[in-house]
């Protein structure tokens, strides 16, 4: 009896995967793509999805149904070895990476068992980030900012590997004498600025103009620098929803009288880029064929073009212009060219000031 | 202000509104039931739809969802003592008993009436302090938020029965599972044993389910019977209503305790229903009827957690600071229809706040009144032979441990729980205690270091901590007061034991697990250290006492207490942990499904005497519908060692 059930089992399990093979076509018409999110309902790579959901599964051939699933823990880390691991290659199984995905793995994490690397980006939606201070502390310049040696800046910081590594090298750069509270994330640290226990917080660009726009215009915080924004040759230009504000490149060179370069500055870009510039990554797992990578590629370049998405994502997910078709290459590329000597010189820089152990 | 008040009105009471409160009521009545879901699941399962509905109505059907996951998630913490989530766990401690008592329908109506009036009474409120909110939440920092976890642990007094010093190291042992993995103020990772699983820590959910559901069933199971004692089922659902009557006072409070600490964000949606049942123990003269069946203990917590919601809405819609999970999920609903948090929502956009808060309060009338109705019919199950029951009820509870982190070591972990909540209960530690414990370690550790780097050890003197402090002394004093009258008039449980020895290898264990804290707190930086050092020292010092106390005095001890003493009447005590375990044990080598219908099968066959085609039919019918469940709601099931190397077909995948 156990021998025949074995058998049929076995039987209609082979007929699945014949079936599943002539799906390769492109067309994914009655399939169900799972889009993996490796976070909790509701927080902000989960909306990002979910702004995208409706639009992906309208626009890929077939029209299939898109659906999301969400497996959080270890800040992302759980659901991208689920997805290294377990991943179908044709095309009905999507990853969305964000900052701390690709950080764990850039610093060498070993509870990541993933390669991003060797995934493939379909687009990437990009996102800027503006450092705002008290305006009690009288800074208002890249000069008045060089001259404040002897401030000390409280910054609420969620942990020293998360995004944050981006401002705290930064500052470390600009030499400024930082002491950080980890625990917060950036709602809280918003809240604990507004509270006045800290001095100095940053947020990226859509939360920043919709909750500390008010504040600057009532007077109680001051925006200092944005991050900027990545033009097409990978120079660090001014942010266009920030145009006022010097990026964190002027910035250095108003404090220290020449361009930031050196590793430093090379580290400092890469997490720039795989935390900002290209923050959420839409993947597909290594052995997808190219057939399904161009699929998913032109159904993104279409999404973007459709009338009224642009006015549509400014408001749920941020105003910049979605990196898709062949320029998320570019950006992918630069994110993974962080050397062995660079790894090596931020591992040590971590554990030398945050005592991160690797 | 009046025209914006009949503006929101109007919308509030239009056909379409009502149509999509409905339509969001129902499906999260439906999917709330199912314990771990918790409602959320469902949020997110709208949430594709609710993009390109228009305003309205988008947000009508999230509302109407969001408003009923705490009073949905009664009927298993009342009828099978599962906390449905994390929001109903002090429901359990005297809901589940009422049950037992086959009066579950009473304490049903009792907490959906509470539920409803906590709903009612929270739009009330924040209908008046929503728009003076913003100062007071500015007004709670880390100082504070960290006293107010003090005012938590200072319920643990009260609620440790029995024995105080059983009730402190409960707490400890709570204080120290809730340090395990990373440091917050460094990111070190302790007491993790080089497991992964650990630098999480583990989830609430598993602990919730493991600590309270587990031994429960353990326990009926072993006295073969069903969950309600009497056969007539009691007082119906009129006493239920009327027992809110009488104690009107006590859920005004507790809605009102709900509605402020639901809108302080930060602290979390599972510490308000525990300082509501501890403020229902401190404030009741009679306290010896409390976990085993006093109605009072139904109504704080139930009244306390639909304010909640309510509550907040309010760090959601002004901050975009979700004040809990299902509003995590509602803030990112708003920002996909386009609503922005923020200031904007008491002032240009106050008519949509008041819509929110209103459609909040309808929703929860619905919510309350569909359960109220079914209550008494629900109400049946009890009635049915637990040996039947049970396998749904394990079946359930797995499902609902791997819905916290997806991964087989949930399911490890919930055994693992559920053996320490079983001699917890047995050697009588008080397990509210431990849990209340555990709720706090986190947010207590956080907010502490915070406050410090903030300000110094000179936050002590901030005027909110010094009010906050003198609430925590005037809680304090009071307990210690009624402590000291009510020792003669609560009849001690009788549970002496001649044989002390398991109970000495017990306080062994957890006089070695301080010592391993001790160890263990030794290895990180200072930051890091000094919180789980100070738990475990003062753990190995209460421990030491009671080891002491138990030498000293052997069975006449204080501390001597063990439910496994005469009765003879049940199985040994780790059968139906051994069932439990094997289950477990089968998710990892075939995984869920497999493992589900092979239970369901022989343990109907075996321990309730069905017949096979009966119990196979039932097994197969479990997996199915479950299967049907995870397919719709995109939710994995834990795949096992067979499926990592053999591809098997729908539903064994």
């Amino acid at each position: 009896m156990k021998k025949i059930v074995w058998g049929v089992m076995a039987g209609v399990s082979i007929a699945c995967s014949s079936f599943s093979m002539s799906s390769l076509a492109q067309d994914f018409s009655g399939e169900r793509i799972e889009w993996l999110v490796p976070f909790k309902e509701g927080g902000g790579t989960d909306t990002w999805a979910r702004f995208f959901l409706p639009k992906v599964s309208e626009s890929l051939p077939g029209a299939p149904t898109v659906v999301i699933k969400n497996v959080p823990g270890g800040g992302s880390i759980n659901g991208a070895n689920q997805f290294e691991a377990r991943a179908k290659t044709d095309g009905t199984n999507v990853f969305g990476s964000t900052a701390s995905t690709l950080f764990y793995y850039l610093l060498g994490d070993k509870r990541a068992r993933y390669e991003p690397k060797d995934w493939q980006a379909v687009f990437a939606t990009p996102t800027g980030g503006v450092m705002y201070v008290d305006p009690k502390l009288g800074i208002n310049s890249p000069k008045d900012l060089a001259a404040a040696k002897d401030v000390e800046f409280i910054f609420p910081s969620l942990g020293p590997t998360s995004l944050d590594l981006v401002p705290l090298l930064a500052m470390d750069m600009l030499g400024m004498k930082v002491r950080p509270v980890f625990g917060m994330d950036r709602s809280a640290g918003r809240l604990a600025f507004e509270r006045g226990e800290v001095n100095i917080d940053y947020q990226t660009s859509a939360p920043f103009i919709q909750k500390v726009m008010p504040l600057v215009d009532e007077g109680t915080a001051k925006p200092l620098l944005s991050w900027g924004v990545l033009d097409d040759d990978g120079n660090i230009v001014r942010d266009p929803s920030f145009p006022e504000l010097p990026t964190f490149v002027e910035t250095y060179e108003a404090i220290h009288g020449e361009k930031p370069s050196g590793q430093a500055f090379e580290v400092w870009k890469t997490f720039f880029i795989a935390g900002f510039a290209a923050q959420k990554i839409m993947f597909l797992p290594k052995e997808a064929s190219s057939d399904t990578l161009q699929t998913y590629r032109n159904t993104m370049a279409d999404v973007v073009k459709q009338p009224g998405f642009k006015e549509q994502a400014s408001k749920a997910i941020g105003d910049y212009d979605q990196i898709v078709g062949k320029n998320v290459d570019a950006a992918v590329r630069m994110i993974f060219s962080l050397s062995a000597e660079d790894k090596k010189w931020i591992q040590q820089w971590l554990t030398e000031r945050y005592n991160v152990k690797f | 202000m009046i025209d914006i008040f009949t503006n929101a009105l109007m919308t509030v009471l239009s056909m379409e509104h009502l149509l999509f409160l409905c339509i969001g009521v129902f499906l999260g009545l439906a999917i709330g039931i199912f314990p771990g879901l918790g409602g959320i699941a469902g949020l997110s399962l709208l949430l594709p739809f609710i993009y390109g509905m228009d305003v309205t109505s988008a947000l009508a059907m999230l509302i109407g969802l969001v408003a009923v996951i705490p009073t949905s998630d009664t009927f298993t913490s009342v009828l099978m003592g599962i906390p449905g989530s994390s929001g109903s766990q002090a429901t359990v401690l005297d809901g589940f008993p009422l049950a037992k008592k086959g009066e579950a329908a009473r304490a049903l109506s009792a907490a959906f009436s509470a539920s409803l009036f906590g709903g009612l009474f929270g739009a009330v409120v924040l209908t008046a302090f929503v728009i003076i909110a913003r100062p007071v939440i500015l007004a709670f920092g880390s100082a504070e938020l960290f006293m107010l976890t003090l005012l938590g642990l200072s319920m643990v007094g009260g609620l440790a029965g029995n024995s105080l010093i059983k009730g402190l190291s409960a707490c400890c042992l709570g204080l120290l599972l809730g340090t395990v993995g990373g440091a917050p103020a460094t990111g070190e990772f302790r007491l993790y044993f080089d497991i992964e699983y650990l630098m999480d820590g583990i989830p609430l959910v598993v602990v919730g389910l493991g600590i309270f559901a587990l031994p429960e069933i353990v326990d009926l199971l072993r006295q073969k019977r069903a969950i309600a004692e009497a056969s007539n089922l009691g007082g119906g659902w009129i006493a239920g209503v009327k027992d809110l009557i009488k104690h009107k006072w006590l859920a005004f409070r507790c809605a009102f305790i709900g509605c402020i600490v639901g809108a302080l964000p930060g602290l979390g949606g599972s510490v308000v229903d525990w300082i509501s049942y501890g403020h229902a123990v401190q404030t009741s003269k009679d306290k010896s009827q409390f976990g085993k069946g006093d109605i009072r203990g139904v109504i704080a917590p139930e009244s306390s957690n639909n304010a909640k919601e309510g509550g907040a809405l309010i760090p959601t819609i002004l901050f975009g600071i979700p004040g809990s999970g299902g509003m995590a999920v509602f803030l990112g609903g708003m920002i996909l229809i386009g609503l922005e948090p923020g200031p904007s929502m008491v002032s240009s956009n106050i008519d949509v706040t008041y819509t929110i808060i209103w459609s909040l309060a309808l929703a929860n009338v619905l919510g309350a009144g569909a359960c109220l109705l079914i209550s008494k019919f629900v109400a049946r199950l009890t009635t049915i032979r637990y040996a039947i029951l049970a396998p749904f009820m394990i079946t359930v509870i797995c499902f609902a441990a791997f819905q916290a982190t997806r991964d087989l070591s949930d399911l490890t972990a919930l055994l693992a729980i559920g053996v320490l909540g079983v001699f917890l209960k047995r050697f009588g530690w008080p397990r509210p205690a431990f849990l209340i414990g555990y709720v706090l370690a986190s947010g207590m550790e956080n907010y502490l270091y915070q406050a410090v780097q903030f300000d110094g050890w000179g936050f002590l003197l901030k005027p909110g901590v010094l009010i906050i402090a003198f609430i925590i002394v005037l809680s304090l004093v009071f307990t210690v007061k009624q402590l000291k009258q009510g020792t003669s008039d609560i009849p001690k449980d009788v549970a002496f034991t001649v044989n002390i020895l398991p109970q000495a290898l017990f306080f062994l264990f957890t006089f070695c697990t301080a010592l391993y804290g001790i160890y263990d707190a030794m290895q990180v930086s200072n930051l890091a250290r000094i919180f789980p050092l100070g738990i475990s020292i003062v753990l190995l010092v209460l421990v030491a006492l009671m080891i002491f106390n138990l030498w000293r005095y052997g069975t006449k001890s204080a501390v001597n207490f063990d439910t496994e003493s005469g009765d003879l009447n049940r199985e040994a005590w780790y059968v139906y942990l051994l069932w439990i375990a094997a289950v477990i044990g089968g998710c990892y080598l075939v995984g869920y499904s497999i493992s589900i219908l092979v239970f369901f099968a022989l343990f109907l066959r075996l321990k309730a005497n069905l017949a096979q085609w009966k119990a196979w039919g039932t097994g197969v019918l479990s997996v199915l519908m479950i299967n049907t469940l995870a397919y719709v709601m995109v939710l994995d099931l834990p795949s096992g060692w067979l499926q990592s190397w053999l591809s098997l077909p729908w539903p064994f995948a």
